[in-house]
């Protein structure tokens, strides 16, 4: 079977002018996104997970065309989503569809909860009969858990979790194949956040879903994903299936990061050592040579600057020149408090 | 005698709508040298217990009861004597230290004008002790650093400055509101770890705002679980997390995966939380608890058992362990 989607190379390069720059210089690249692989079956789900700035949205926002992008994305070992202009791009809109992370602003407070709904089958599925629509958005409310009586009431009127049972709903009513879910629960309240991920698990299960589940909080996609993708600063750190991933990671920042998730034990987490990073994020207007890790990185060694790490094409790939189980001594000092 | 002691605390606010209740009736005391934890959803009333006691209420808002810190009644204050008291003995740090930090000053001149207001330093020294205590946040070339303003730091370092800022006038009180809320968790990791660091140096009382359970069980001895504006649970962290006895309190738990825990159970809380201009009729967590029944209806005391812990629940789970 081949995979539904295929991103070979992915790159995102924003143009950035600096103050004083003359009209006619060149603007530096920014690369946000930088030669990111994967491949997603039908209904699995892919987590991305990072820091601020390190290209998770962005890279949703590239499969999606909501920014120029270069490389391959084939859909469903056919068509390559990258070289499709605009207007061809428009019928698989349909088919990959997106969850954002502000629940209320992703929705027009002048529109009905009916209305939003309808509005991407009125786009797509124009064939449709009002009648037939209006089946269809009931049935998308039941399946999210939004009550038929609320269909006249605007945005303003609901909680973020079910502003967020909205967007899923408008996403889910042209039953895509793909759902880009980019932070979808991170501005939810932990009891709200549970409802929600079981809601997409649920859905995801029915309908035979694949999901791009983009987040920047481990256990989260823990729970949710199948494989999981470490990005930092543009580039693919570590990925593998979420097991390999979480039980016995190889990648220094996938450690450190792990590391830092706080754990709701006290005993574990006043005993847990963390592993620190060194410094700040270097700005990507000028990244690292060589590995872009390899500033904070506590394993760095010489040729860490000189050659870029490939992540390699086996199921758990490591772009470092020194993978391996975390030692020891790479832990902090200090037990923290 | 506890350093800080609320004693049935109400905060409400007018609104167009009618009066909103953000905490209702809340009691509880902070020992010196003493880590709390204050933890609850959105519109739990944590924040606002912490500006009432500051002094920092919205103007439509009102706080009744009683905050004495330091045997002192502090509701009600002058400003003046409230501006003292919040400078030399208790100190707030925010969530987003952008929009708390004056983005039109350096910070040298933001830091030093603390202390010549505070502890009458002439310019000199404020500027010295200014940047001992960005060296003491761990703010790598603090002496030329200090000449930045806010925009020229990451967000960590951002949090940094303005935990330096809270702890000029060394207070004993310290209150971190969601203070690695809008951090990366690598920075969040750092700045918990100077704070408590910090924290037992100075051994200043400090209560830690948030909705991290993760959060609260590195840093905090004891926790108090709000909702809906009142106490559903307090007591010390270990037995609190390892044998949660209010429903809420161990809801919570059961809805936060653990990074380490291959299971990764993930299990929701049915339904909202309250709307506190028109809150349920006794327990607030009534209409959302699995246990509960005709008795919720009128909102139970909180009753200490075990010792140091509390709750306030008429079903509690006493046999269930974690």
């Amino acid at each position: 079977m081949s995979p539904l989607l295929s991103v070979r190379d992915l790159s995102v390069t924003f143009p950035i002018r600096r103050p004083g720059d003359m009209p006619w210089t060149r603007p530096r690249g920014l690369r946000a996104v930088n030669g990111v692989d994967f491949d997603l079956e039908p209904g699995r789900t892919l987590g991305v997970v990072g820091e601020s700035g390190c290209g998770k949205s962005t890279l949703a926002r590239a499969l999606i065309r909501m920014v120029p992008a270069t490389g391959r994305a084939t859909w469903r070992g056919e068509t390559d989503l990258m070289a499709l202009t605009p207007s061809a791009m428009k019928r698989y809109r349909s088919e990959i569809q997106m969850v954002f992370q502000d629940p209320l602003a992703s929705l027009d407070p002048r529109m009905t909860l009916g209305q939003i709904i309808a509005e991407p089958l009125r786009t797509h599925r124009p064939d449709l009969s009002g009648a037939e629509r209006r089946t269809r958005v009931a049935e998308m409310m039941e399946r999210v858990g939004l009550l038929p009586q609320m269909i006249n009431r605007y945005p303003h009127e609901f909680s973020g979790g079910q502003c967020q049972r909205i967007g899923i709903a408008r996403a889910l009513v042209v039953e895509p194949k793909l759902l880009i879910c980019d932070e979808p629960v991170s501005a939810l309240d932990v009891s709200i956040q549970a409802q929600v991920v079981e809601l997409l698990r649920e859905l995801q299960r029915d309908l035979g879903l694949a999901m791009i589940f983009i987040a920047h909080d481990l256990s989260v996609v823990r729970h949710i994903s199948d494989e999981v993708m470490v990005l930092y600063l543009g580039r693919v750190m570590e990925a593998a299936p979420k097991e390999d991933l979480y039980a016995a990671p190889r990648h220094p920042y996938t450690q450190a990061l792990m590391s830092a998730v706080p754990i709701p034990d006290p005993a574990a987490e006043r005993t847990k050592r963390i592993i620190p990073l060194k410094g700040d994020l270097p700005s990507p207007m000028d990244p690292p040579s060589g590995c872009v890790f390899r500033t904070r990185c506590v394993r760095a060694a010489a040729d860490c600057s000189e050659k870029v790490p490939r992540p390699g094409d086996e199921a758990h790939r490591v772009a470092c020149l020194h993978p391996g189980p975390v030692r020891e001594e790479e832990r902090a000092g200090a037990a923290p408090a | 005698m506890a350093l800080l002691e609320i004693d049935d605390l109400s905060v409400t606010f007018d609104s167009e709508d009618g009066p909103v209740h953000a905490v209702n009736g809340l009691s509880l005391s902070v020992d010196r040298g003493e880590t709390l934890g204050l933890v609850g959803e959105s519109g739990s009333g944590k924040s606002q217990t912490a500006f009432a006691l500051m002094g920092l209420l919205a103007r439509n808002g009102r706080a009744k009861g009683s905050v004495r810190f330091d045997g002192h009644e502090v509701l009600g204050l002058p400003p003046r004597e409230m501006n003292r008291l919040r400078a030399d003995r208790m100190a707030i740090v925010f969530q987003d230290p952008m929009t708390s930090l004056n983005p039109y000053m350096r910070i040298s001149h933001q830091m030093v004008e603390v202390l010549r207001l505070h502890r009458g330093m002439g310019r000199r020294e404020a500027e010295r002790e200014a940047v001992r205590m960005l060296d003491a946040v761990r703010i790598p070339g603090a002496k030329e650093r200090i000449r930045l303003y806010p925009h020229e730091f990451s967000g960590g370092m951002r949090q940094r400055v303005m935990i330096a800022m809270a702890l000029l006038c060394q207070p004993d009180l310290l209150i971190a509101d969601e203070p690695t809320t809008a951090l990366d968790v690598t920075v969040q990791a750092q700045i918990m770890d100077l704070l408590s660091e910090l924290q037992r140096e100075l051994g200043m009382a400090t209560i830690l705002i948030t909705h991290d359970l993760g959060v609260v069980a590195g840093f905090c001895e004891r926790v108090t679980v709000l909702y809906g504006g009142r106490v559903m649970e307090e007591g010390p962290v270990d037995p609190i997390f390892a044998r949660p006895t209010h429903p809420y309190t161990r809801g919570l738990l059961a809805a936060v995966p653990r990074v380490d825990d291959a299971g990764g159970r993930m299990r929701a809380i049915p339904g909202n939380p309250p709307d506190m201009a028109d809150p349920p009729e006794g327990c607030p967590f009534g209409p959302r608890c699995a246990l509960a029944g005709p008795d919720c209806r009128t909102m139970p005391p909180l009753a200490p058992f075990e010792g140091a812990r509390a709750r306030a629940c008429h079903r509690p789970i006493e046999e269930v362990r974690a």
